[in-house]
Order: C-alpha cells, then sequence, then structure tokens
C-alpha cells in the first residue's frame, strides 16, 4: 500500500495542472492549447482519485469516469470547432481569430 | 348670470384641452366644430352677460368673481379672479364676436391643411388667453394672460413650421414682444413693491393717493408699463415684428395680428391709466409715439408690393391712431376706434386670405389685378373695409371712429394742433394707400386667374364684418350730425371722459376737413393709381421709395446695433468655462469607453492571462486572509 | 512502493513539460500519451486498477488517437518555423510567475490537511459499479446523452459544405 502522504500526491496533480495552465497560457497554436486544457482535465481526474482513496470510497472513481466522458465529448467538439476554424482561416493561429474585439483603437 | 363671467375664459381653455389630447381621434368636422363651437357659445354667452350688465348700469358698475387663490406666499397673494366692467365689456365682445366668425372661415380656410385640429387647438388657446387679459381682476392674472396671447402668436406665426422662414419670423415677434414684456413686469413688480397689492383697482387707488402728480417713480411705473404696451401693440421703436409676422395663416393675422391681440397694449394703458394721468410725461409721450408710428407705418404701406404687409403696416397705423387718442386722453375714443378697427381690419385681412388662397399663394398686387368680375362678393366687401379703413364720410363706421380722434387730437386739453396735422396727413396715407391696394388688386387686368370660388363659411363672415363695418359706427354720432352717444356713454362707466379746450364748436369744421382729406385721397389713389400708372414711376425707382418699403430702416438699425453684435458674443463665447464641463464630461465618457475597450480585443490568450491573473490574485487573497 | 510512486510521478512530469514545450505537434502528443500511462501507472498505485485501464484505453487511447488523427489531418507537423516564431523564451516568464504563484498558494493551502492513515483495502471495480449504477444512476443517463450531443454536434460542427458557385461565376 501507497504510504506517500496525500499532499504530496496531491501536490503532484497540482504541478501537472499548473504545468497545462502554462502550456495553455503559452501556446499560440489551437490544437496545443486543447492539448493543455487535455492535461489540466486529467490532473483534476487524478486529484478526484487521490480523494477517493484517501477516504475510501468509490465515488472518486465514479468520478473519474464522468470526468473522462466529458472530456471525450469535449474533445470532439473543439477538435471539429479546428477544423471548421482551420478552413475557414487557414491558420490555427489562435489571435487570428478575434473579430468580437470591441476596442476602438486609441 | 354675472357669475358665469368666469365661463367666458374657461371655455375656450376647455376647448384647448379637447382638442390638444383627443386631437388625433378627432375628424376634422369635429375639430372644426369643437374649435369654433368654443367660440360661439361664448360669443352668446357674453352677449347675455353683457346684456344683463347693461341693464344693471348705471347703478353696478363692475362684477367681481374670485375662481380660486393662485399664489399665496407670505404677502404676496393673487387670486385666479375675473372682472367685468364697460372697458372689458367692449373688449369681450369684440374677441369673442369677431374671434367667432374667424373661426368659421378658418374651418373652410384650413380644410385642406394638415395642421387642421392643431391650428384650431392654439386659436382656442389664444382666445383664452386674450379673455383672462381682458377680464383679469389683478395685473399678474393679466400678466398671465398676456404672456399666453404672446405665446400664441409664436405658435400660430410660425404654424407652417416646416419652412424656416415661418419659425424665423415667430422668433422675431416673441423676441421683440419680450423686451416690451420684461419692462411690464418690471413695472408690475415695482407696483407691487410699493403698493404690496396686484388688484388693478387697488393699485389705482393707491397710485393716485400716494404718488404725487409728475413724481418719477410714477413716471418710471407708466413708462415701464408703456414699454409692455409698446411690444405688444408694435407701436415704436417695437414695430418691425407685425409685418413679418404675415408669415402665418391668414386667420391668425385676422385674429391676432389685426383684432385683438395688439390691441392689448391699448387696452393696459386704459385699465391702467390712473397711472398715466399722474404721469403727463408719459401720457405725452404715448401721443407722440402714436403720432410719430401712424405716419411711418403709413409711408410704408403706400409702397409695399406684399398684399399682407400693406395690411400689417396699415395695422400699424391705426394702432398709432389709438395711441394717439390715449395719449390725449380721449379715452373713449380709443376704444371706439378699437372696436371698428377690429371689424373693418379681420374683414380685410379675411378678405385678402381668400384672394390669396384662390390664387394658389400669390401675395403680390402687382400679380394680382382684375378680380372686381372673378370674385364679386370679395371685392364688395373689400370695398367696403377699405373705405372704412379710409374713413370715408358718413356712410362708414371707420369715419365716426377716426373722425373722433382727429377731432379730440386737437381739442382736447393734452392735444395740439401738431397731433391733429400728424393725423390728418395719415388719413391722406390711409385714404392713398387702402385706395391703391383696391385699385392695383381688383382693376386693370386679370395677371393670375382665381382656381375656385371661395365656400360659404368663408364668404358670409366677410359679409357679417361688412356690414358692421357699415353700421357699428352709428351708436356713437357726434354732436354736429346726431349727437347719440351711446358708446361713450358706457365706456364713461370706466374711463373718464375727456377734457376739452374751449372751442367745441369747430368740430364740424375739422368733420369737413377730413372728409375732404379722405375723399382727396381716395381720388389721387385713384388718378396715380388707375389712370395713369405713369404719374408714379418716377417714385417708384426712387430710393426714397425703397427706404419706405424697408421699414423706414429700423429693421436694419436693430440687426446692426443690437443682433449682430450679440450674435458675435455668442460666437466667440463658444468654448467657455461652463462649455467645457458638458464637452469635458462627453470627453470622459469616451476616453473611458477606449480605455476599457483595450480589455475586449478579441484575443483568446489575452482573455486566459485576465482569468489566470484573476485567480491567482483571489486565491492569494484568501489564503492570507 | 512509494519509490515506484516517485518515479512514475517524475516521468508523468517530464514528460509534460516536453509536451507542452515541443515544437513539432506529433512529438508533444507522443510525449502527452506517455505521461498519460505515466499516471495510469500511479493509479493503479492508488488502489484503482479499474480506472488505470480506463485511463489507457480511452484517454490515451481514444482521446489522444483523436488528436493525432486530426493533426495528421491538419497536417501542421511540418510547421516548425512558426512554432520556433510563436515560441520564445521570453514568452515563458509570465506564466511561469503566474503558476508559480498559484504552486506556493497550493503548497501553503496543503499543509492544513491531516495525514494518511494506511489501511489495506482496495477497491474494487465491483463496487466502483454497484455505486455507479445505484447511486449515480442519473449522472450516468445524462453522462450518456452528452456523449450522444457530442457525436452529433461533432457530426454537423465537423462537415464542411461545398460552396457551390453559379456556373456563369465559376472561375475559368
Amino acid at each position: 500500500m501507497l504510504t506517500v502522504p496525500v499532499e504530496t500526491q496531491l501536490l503532484f496533480a497540482g504541478i501537472l495542472f499548473l504545468l497545462g495552465l502554462i502550456g495553455l497560457l503559452v501556446r499560440r497554436n489551437m490544437i496545443f492549447m486543447l492539448m493543455s486544457i487535455e492535461i489540466m482535465f486529467n490532473s483534476a481526474g487524478l486529484a478526484f482519485i487521490i480523494a477517493g482513496t484517501r477516504w475510501k470510497q468509490p465515488d472518486g472513481q465514479v468520478m473519474f469516469i464522468f470526468i473522462l466522458a466529458v472530456t471525450a465529448v469535449e474533445v470532439a467538439i473543439g477538435l471539429a470547432l479546428i477544423l471548421q476554424v482551420y478552413h475557414h482561416y487557414k491558420t490555427l493561429d489562435a489571435d487570428a481569430v478575434n473579430r468580437l474585439n470591441d476596442s476602438n483603437n486609441i | 348670470m354675472i357669475k358665469f363671467i368666469a365661463l367666458i375664459p374657461a371655455i375656450p381653455f376647455l376647448g384647448f384641452l379637447i382638442l390638444a389630447i383627443f386631437g388625433q381621434k378627432l375628424t376634422r368636422r369635429s375639430a372644426g366644430l369643437i374649435g369654433a363651437g368654443s367660440i360661439g357659445i361664448v360669443a352668446i354667452l357674453t352677449l347675455i352677460i353683457g346684456i344683463g350688465f347693461i341693464g344693471s348700469l348705471p347703478d353696478v358698475k363692475s362684477y367681481s368673481v374670485v375662481v380660486w387663490k393662485w399664489i399665496n406666499a407670505g404677502n404676496l397673494s393673487a387670486d385666479i379672479s375675473f372682472s367685468l366692467d364697460s372697458l372689458s365689456m367692449v373688449f369681450c365682445f369684440v374677441i369673442t364676436f369677431v374671434g367667432f366668425l374667424i373661426h368659421i372661415y378658418s374651418i373652410e380656410f384650413m380644410k385642406n391643411d394638415e395642421g387642421f385640429t392643431r391650428f384650431f387647438a392654439y386659436m382656442n388657446l389664444f382666445v383664452g388667453s386674450m379673455l383672462v387679459l381682458v377680464l383679469a381682476d389683478n395685473i399678474l392674472l393679466m400678466y398671465l394672460g398676456w404672456e399666453g396671447v404672446g405665446l400664441c402668436s409664436y405658435l400660430l406665426i410660425g404654424f407652417w413650421y416646416k419652412d424656416p422662414a415661418n419659425g424665423h419670423a415667430a422668433r422675431k415677434a416673441f423676441i421683440i414682444t419680450r423686451i416690451g414684456d420684461t419692462a411690464m413686469i418690471i413695472g408690475i413688480f415695482i407696483l407691487f413693491l410699493n403698493f404690496g397689492t396686484f388688484n388693478i383697482n387697488e393699485l389705482m387707488l393707491q397710485a393716485s393717493e400716494k404718488w404725487v402728480s409728475g413724481s418719477s417713480i410714477a413716471v418710471l411705473t407708466a413708462a415701464l408699463l408703456l414699454c409692455g404696451a409698446l411690444g405688444k401693440s408694435a407701436q415704436l421703436p417695437l414695430q418691425t415684428w407685425l409685418p413679418d409676422a404675415m408669415a402665418g395663416p391668414s386667420p391668425v393675422s385676422a385674429l391676432i395680428h389685426a383684432a385683438t391681440m395688439v390691441t392689448a397694449g391699448v387696452y393696459l394703458i386704459a385699465r391702467t391709466h390712473v397711472l398715466f394721468s399722474i404721469a403727463p410725461i408719459v401720457q405725452a409721450a404715448i401721443a407722440i409715439i402714436g403720432a410719430l408710428t401712424l405716419l411711418i407705418a403709413g409711408f410704408s404701406a403706400l409702397v409695399q408690393h406684399d398684399l399682407k404687409r400693406i395690411l400689417a403696416y396699415s395695422t400699424i397705423s391705426q394702432i398709432g391712431y389709438m395711441f394717439l387718442a390715449l395719449g390725449v386722453g380721449a379715452w373713449s375714443a380709443a376704444v371706439f376706434h378699437f372696436m371698428i378697427h377690429a371689424f373693418f381690419k379681420a374683414l380685410l385681412f379675411l378678405g385678402a386670405g381668400i384672394i390669396i388662397l384662390v390664387l394658389n399663394e400669390e401675395h403680390n398686387i402687382f400679380r394680382m389685378g382684375g378680380l372686381r368680375k372673378k370674385l364679386p362678393v370679395v371685392f364688395i366687401t373689400f370695398l367696403i373695409g377699405s373705405a372704412s379703413l379710409s374713413a370715408l364720410p358718413f356712410i362708414t363706421a371707420g369715419f365716426y371712429s377716426k373722425d373722433q380722434i382727429l377731432w379730440y387730437a386737437y381739442s382736447s386739453r393734452n392735444g395740439s394742433i401738431l397731433l391733429w396735422v400728424a393725423g390728418i396727413v395719415g388719413a391722406l396715407l390711409t385714404a392713398l394707400y387702402s385706395f391703391r391696394m383696391i385699385f392695383i388688386t381688383f382693376y386693370g387686368e386679370t395677371k393670375t386667374e382665381p382656381a375656385f370660388k371661395p365656400g360659404k363659411l368663408m364668404t358670409v363672415p366677410l359679409i357679417i364684418l361688412a356690414v358692421l363695418s357699415l353700421v357699428a359706427g352709428f351708436v356713437e354720432l357726434p354732436g354736429s350730425i346726431g349727437n347719440f352717444h351711446l358708446f361713450s356713454k358706457l365706456v364713461e362707466n370706466t374711463l373718464p371722459t375727456v377734457t376739452l379746450k374751449s372751442n367745441e364748436n369747430l368740430e364740424f369744421l375739422f368733420q369737413v376737413l377730413s372728409s375732404i382729406i379722405a375723399l382727396s385721397g381716395i381720388y389721387l389713389a385713384y388718378l396715380i393709381y388707375y389712370k395713369k400708372p405713369a404719374l408714379a414711376e418716377p417714385f417708384n425707382q426712387s430710393k426714397l421709395n425703397k427706404f419706405f418699403e424697408k421699414g423706414w430702416g429700423f429693421d436694419k438699425l436693430y440687426d446692426t446695433l443690437i443682433v449682430r453684435p450679440i450674435v458675435w458674443l455668442s460666437v466667440i463665447d463658444k468654448a467657455d468655462f461652463f462649455n467645457w464641463w458638458s464637452v469635458g464630461l462627453s470627453k470622459l465618457a469616451l476616453l473611458t469607453n477606449q480605455l476599457l475597450g483595450i480589455t475586449q480585443n478579441g484575443k483568446l490568450r489575452w482573455y486566459l492571462m485576465s482569468f489566470v491573473i484573476g485567480i491567482a490574485l483571489i486565491l492569494t487573497y484568501m489564503l492570507f486572509k | 512502493m512509494n519509490v515506484f510512486f516517485y518515479i512514475a510521478a517524475s516521468v508523468a512530469i517530464i514528460s509534460t513539460i516536453m509536451a507542452i514545450s515541443g515544437r513539432n505537434a506529433i512529438h508533444s502528443l507522443l510525449y502527452l500519451i506517455l505521461s498519460l500511462l505515466a499516471i495510469s501507472v500511479v493509479f493503479y498505485l492508488l488502489d484503482a486498477p479499474f480506472v488505470a485501464a480506463l485511463e489507457v484505453i480511452i484517454y490515451a487511447g481514444a482521446i489522444m488517437v483523436l488528436f493525432i488523427f486530426v493533426t495528421m489531418m491538419l497536417n501542421i507537423g511540418q510547421e516548425r518555423k512558426t512554432e520556433k516564431k510563436w515560441l520564445n523564451p521570453r514568452m515563458w516568464i509570465i506564466p511561469s510567475l503566474l503558476a508559480g504563484i498559484l504552486l506556493v498558494d497550493l503548497i501553503l493551502a496543503l499543509k492544513n490537511i491531516t495525514t494518511i492513515t494506511v489501511t489495506n483495502q482496495s477497491i474494487l471495480p465491483k463496487q466502483v459499479g454497484i455505486s455507479l449504477f445505484s447511486t449515480y444512476l442519473i449522472a450516468v443517463e445524462i453522462a450518456g446523452i452528452l456523449l450522444m450531443a457530442g457525436v452529433i454536434g461533432a457530426y454537423h460542427l465537423g462537415s464542411q459544405k461545398k460552396k457551390v458557385t453559379h456556373r456563369f461565376l465559376e472561375k475559368k
């Protein structure tokens, strides 16, 4: 049985999450941004499993299964949207899709 | 019946409210019915009350009815109260009766206009305000009516608001009369400060007791009130607005700028005659202003091309006669001339309205002509009106009223031979320009064909007014002809009799003289404008002609002296301190918009960054709390 | 047993770092799959064998494969230059700073929880299944509907309408 302290485990999940966050902020390619979001989802699931193990209940794993379902759907739809954007703008630059802007250019 | 005096101004106001609130839903027919009907009811009411009032003379000279308390602040109190005496009765009668005829005329005149209901709403408001003015018991209520008629004058002159020139004329009228109104309210303030009341009878009583005749305060107050009268009645120097006010529809010109509003000044001076009696300098000034105005306007009327402008200058001139009469103390003569003038001037304006309407808005008399056979009813009534205006001897009412004024101008204690000369020259001019108008418009060859014949609703009021212009004079026959003084006996219940110098028996001579002048004026007009138009040619081309036509240059004078400096001042003052505040506020809003707009640049990563910064801040804050 | 945890954890972290900082899309995705496998090991160590299997099958096996398919379809692996231009080191400073702040917050927050009590009970898939289909039945159904929505949405969003220009407007 694992005797690693829960804090360390949660810290591990947190570090993974933060790495995903950094990836999201830094990268400009939309595929990479989506990938970073995946990392974040995964680390959240990991945190749930850790909690479930800590409290000795199956609820953590149940939650992870649901997160998995949501992630799958989200990736599918996200990639479909990225395909549409690519066919329209011919680029995967996240800064290219800024038509919803409202600034008046001082 | 007397307690129904309050209904007299109330019914037109009610008519105004109905037309203003429900105007959109009313048909033309019902709007006309309400508009003219309300004035008709008031006319009948006035008649009934008038008969009752006359019957009770000479025991009771005036009736007062308090309707409600208006202002009650400390020792300043004014009521809505109306009082009826012979002066206000004469005015009420003229306003309601002539007003009723004009409203009937307007039903047909304005029948194709899109602002039909609005017109009747304004006209009713006007008649209501004018009745408040003449029936008011206290001077503050009279000022309310005064302002009300000023407002309606503005609204009705600029009735056809889509043409900016009409709006300009309306503004000019309003601003110039405003100058007079300001002087008047200052005068009212002085009266209140000194006597603590607004009631006119009270004021007059106390003024005659406490103020010394000729003292500076009496002169000041009288002069201020006089300025108010000058503005409303378009006398020198505030006469420039009336010719431009002809931009309004002809019924408006007839009602407001001929018969009623412009005589409000006459009413004011007659009402406060005690004040003017104790300021003889001001009264003399009234006479001189009247004499000068009637001459200036008479010369101007002689050279106008626009039919309505001739009549406008004629109105200014005739009111000059009324002021002349007031100035020499012939109070009842002034009121008599007011009544007769209302009849024939309204008639002339209504007739001019018909002519302009059937000739498709043609105003220039030199493009009319030969209408004698084409519009017979209009011609005959117009002829009668002009004859009355020129004071054709014995048969027209104008003769009796104008003649009285001319006689008193010489023979009254305040009168002089100079005033009489001015009056008689004015009479010659009057005959000259009115028959010039007749000969050029109705005789000769037709230059513009009438498009249609006027209907009954337009011609019947003309006929009624024409009849009145002939017979209404017979209520006041001078001593040498019939010695029948019905009118002056009525008015002298309120106004004092004129005091004469000693030579009464010259009256007949003066009458003969004025008859000769009137007839020779008509003959001259016939010669110059009908028989041999070439005689007038050198004068027509002269510079003097242009000078007269432009109203003796008063417009230009005021423009250079007053209008231009004010416009210049306001232009250079455009960006002053107060402007900075309002402009600054809008600039601040724009700046904030631009600043905040930076945060909405549509870039996803920017938004994400702001999320994360926010989260970091909040979590750190919560952790360290 | 603990040492396996630490090894798997460090593998996961390193491969994640390689994934987010890579220039080639395919390489990044492969690194990510590696990271997911490491996390699956961690799951197994955490007495959740069913979930570990699920992670490999669904997450690494389906979702990441989907990513790879789309990446290959869009053929972005070749664009190394743009990626290089967009990924200068200067860009990393502020996100790292923010992540660092959040990490500090996390550590400080974690100091306050109690330590684990050791037991020898593993959570079997049977337990998970029973819990799933009794307590969380509605959520399962909703997840099913969500998946259906996802399928239909992806189908619609992914279809490209052929732009039909009139034959007179076609460029010859």
